[in-house]
């Protein structure tokens, strides 16, 4: 109710997207600077010690540490679900301190796609429903949300189990449609946080390949794994240790722009991607 | 950012489905905590329902019978003793603009009725003996039962004919040739059993006899000293204000005007003292369905941490949680609020139609019992919501 007429703070967002879609490729699409943050209790943790990474349009980047190392505190800090201590975190352009919860919200909602290691659907809800369900808080009419659930489920290779229930899919089908789910709202960034944690070897890879197929496309996406040989086949890979980063191979440059303009003809002009691997045993 | 900010109150459809999430995954659960709400009303509604039902039935019963029947009875003098009406009362009142008829008892305080001469008359009271006009009985809307009422011939002759409590008290239950009752002095004939007269309970008890029998009899003064009669409905109130001087005009003091079915209204729209009861009882399942529903909407909020943690990853805000919480409760208690009031409706239905009243559900009562039962789960979920809504997505996606 309140929200329908209260001016929120990020009003300078607009602007800040704009930016980056006219600046063309590696367009920062999500920033940390300087950021530190301490857990308090007795002694305080630190879980991220002054860690600065920038993440550009169309980037893969695998975010890599041994637990506690601070990856997931990094995660949460890029997701704006927490704040830092100290230090900035601007997502296309804004800086999330300076935002109301409300307005943070609405960033999640409509710029970030989170897919996580427990998949976390609905089991009561049919599969297309779990999926439009990503665009529920970013105001998007029922019908439409329905629409682009259905292409989103297309883009993952699982369209033919839309009425489907969670419970009916194996778990790799469940982690193709949490990643439908993250995509669907056409976020600036997707966070994966440990997607192949709760998966077999094989079904794991075709998870990876999936989401490799997803950068192709245009997709920013963000993978955090405890595993250096996930970490090894992203086109960029972040160590991170103590809440520090330790080794950073940098940006490997922006993907195909003609698959970048697929992408921003989403949803109509989409088609589903070619060469997906249709079953979980693919290498 | 803002413009697309003020389209994110949910729709009334998203609304309803995220309500119903706990209520559709856990529906047995569902069911039990909204059990106590359900009985709750139900009691509530039953006993409002009945009480209705009931006093509609009386007043019904009452309608029937006519409400157009006065009475005038022989009162008291300042002294205490008893002021006999005046023999030309009845006379005097039939003369009265609107009366259409006029009937009349009178009291044989010489005499009182016995099943036989062998009981220890100092030990009982023995009934009362009422001489009665010839036609009382439609005037008093009663009927015979057994036998038949007094005529013309009998009413010279030592007959009786029996009120309906009168006779059960003197165990006689049909009438036999040669059945016959005692007064002390006089053996009466048994003729008629009455019906039970509602508008004039006196009748039931009493053992009625001819004006003139009694006066030959039984030693009967002939006055009268209960005069029935009936107006036309329009002039009961004018009938009224004149009957007392009309009756004794030495003493309109000493004589007492009633309209025994405004009497027995009074008496149906006086609340039972067990209707208190049962409502206390209802407000106490009330009570304890509340606790039931902020019990299972607590525990709801903790089982469901990683779905907050989710849908705030997924840009819910923190009053888009609390709304879903507290709806979910609301609509817990309105589901169990509607179950009671089906049910307080269907128990009183059922109860209405064995006793053949008209099936009366008052509106405050259903609307009261829906009312509270969403007041119940609004103040029941309310805690929990809120602290669904405190809690931080970090907290309720990481910390499993």
């Amino acid at each position: 109710m309140s929200d329908t007429t209260t001016p929120t703070p990020g009003n300078h967002a607009a602007g800040g997207q704009s930016d980056s879609a006219t600046s063309g490729a590696l367009a920062p699409v999500l920033e940390v600077d300087g950021a530190t943050k301490t857990y308090a209790g007795e002694p305080p943790v630190e879980a991220l010690r002054g860690v600065s990474l920038t993440i550009g349009e169309g980037e893969l980047v695998g975010i890599v540490g041994p637990s506690g190392s601070g990856k997931t505190t990094l995660l949460q800090l890029m997701g704006t679900l927490d704040r830092p201590t100290r230090g900035q975190v601007r997502v296309t352009g804004v800086d999330v301190a300076a935002m109301a919860d409300d307005d943070l919200s609405y960033l999640r909602a409509t710029r970030i796609g989170f897919i996580f290691q427990q998949f976390f659907l609905a089991e009561h809800d049919r599969v297309v429903e779990n999926v439009a369900d990503g665009l529920l808080y970013a105001g998007v009419p029922l019908k439409q949300r329905r629409q682009r659930a259905v292409e989103a489920l297309n883009l993952v290779g699982l369209a033919e189990r839309a009425e489907a229930r969670p419970t009916q899919l194996s778990g790799g089908q469940r982690q193709r449609v949490a990643i439908a789910r993250a995509l669907v709202g056409q976020p600036a960034i997707v966070l994966a946080d440990e997607p192949t944690g709760n998966l077999d070897q094989a079904t794991g890879q075709s998870i990876l390949a999936l989401i490799d197929q997803l950068h192709q496309a245009g997709s920013t996406i963000v993978v955090i794994t405890h595993d250096h040989t996930i970490a090894e086949r992203m086109p960029r890979k972040v160590e991170i240790l103590d809440g520090q980063i330790v080794a950073d191979t940098g940006p490997a440059g922006p993907a195909d722009q003609r698959l970048r303009r697929n992408v921003d003809a989403y949803p109509s002009g989409l088609r589903p991607l070619e060469g997906l691997p249709a079953s979980e045993d693919r290498p | 950012m803002t413009a697309a900010a003020g389209r994110r109150t949910l729709q009334l459809a998203d609304m309803a489905r995220l309500s119903s999430v706990g209520l559709r995954s856990r529906k047995l659960r569902a069911g039990l905590s909204a059990l106590g709400i359900a009985i709750g009303v139900a009691a509530i509604v039953a006993v409002l329902g009945l009480s209705a039902s009931s006093q509609a039935g009386l007043l019904s019963e009452i309608n029937q019978l006519g409400t157009n029947l006065l009475t005038v009875t022989n009162g008291q003098s300042l002294t205490g003793g008893t002021v006999e009406l005046p023999t030309t009362a009845a006379a005097m009142i039939g003369r009265i603009n609107g009366v259409q008829q006029v009937q009349t008892t009178g009291t044989v305080s010489t005499a009182h009725a016995y099943r036989n001469p062998y009981l220890n008359l100092a030990a009982t009271n023995g009934l009362a003996v009422q001489a009665a006009t010839l036609d009382l009985l439609p005037v008093v809307a009663t009927t015979v039962a057994q036998g038949q009422y007094l005529n013309a011939v009998t009413a010279q002759e030592p007959v009786a004919v029996l009120g309906a409590v009168a006779a059960q008290r003197l165990g006689i239950d049909r009438i036999w040739p040669g059945e016959r009752i005692w007064t002390g002095r006089q053996w009466l004939y048994v003729v008629g059993i009455l019906k039970p007269a509602v508008l004039a309970p006196a009748i039931d008890s009493s053992v009625l006899v001819g004006y003139p029998a009694a006066q030959k009899y039984l030693g009967f003064d002939g006055h009268p000293s209960t005069i029935y009669l009936r107006t036309r409905t329009n002039k009961v109130n004018t009938v009224d204000t004149l009957l007392a001087a009309t009756a004794n005009p030495e003493n309109p003091n000493a004589v007492n005007v009633s309209q025994p079915s405004s009497a027995l209204v009074a008496q149906a729209d006086a609340k039972s003292a067990l209707d208190g009861l049962f409502l206390g009882l209802g407000a106490v399942a009330l009570l304890v369905g509340a606790v039931g529903v902020a019990n299972i909407m607590i525990i709801s909020v903790l089982e469901r941490r990683s779905e907050i943690g989710l849908r705030r990853a997924l840009g819910a805000t923190r009053r888009h949680i609390r709304t879903q919480f507290l709806s979910e409760a609301v609509l817990l208690g309105l589901l169990g609020g509607t179950a009671g009031v089906a049910l307080g409706a269907a128990s009183t239905t059922i109860y209405a139609q064995s006793k053949h009243w008209a099936t009366v559900i008052p509106t405050e009562a259903w609307t009261g019992g829906l009312a509270a039962s969403l007041i119940i789960g609004a103040a029941a979920g309310l805690i929990p919501a809120l602290r669904a809504a405190r809690l931080a997505p970090t907290q309720a996606l990481w910390s499993l």
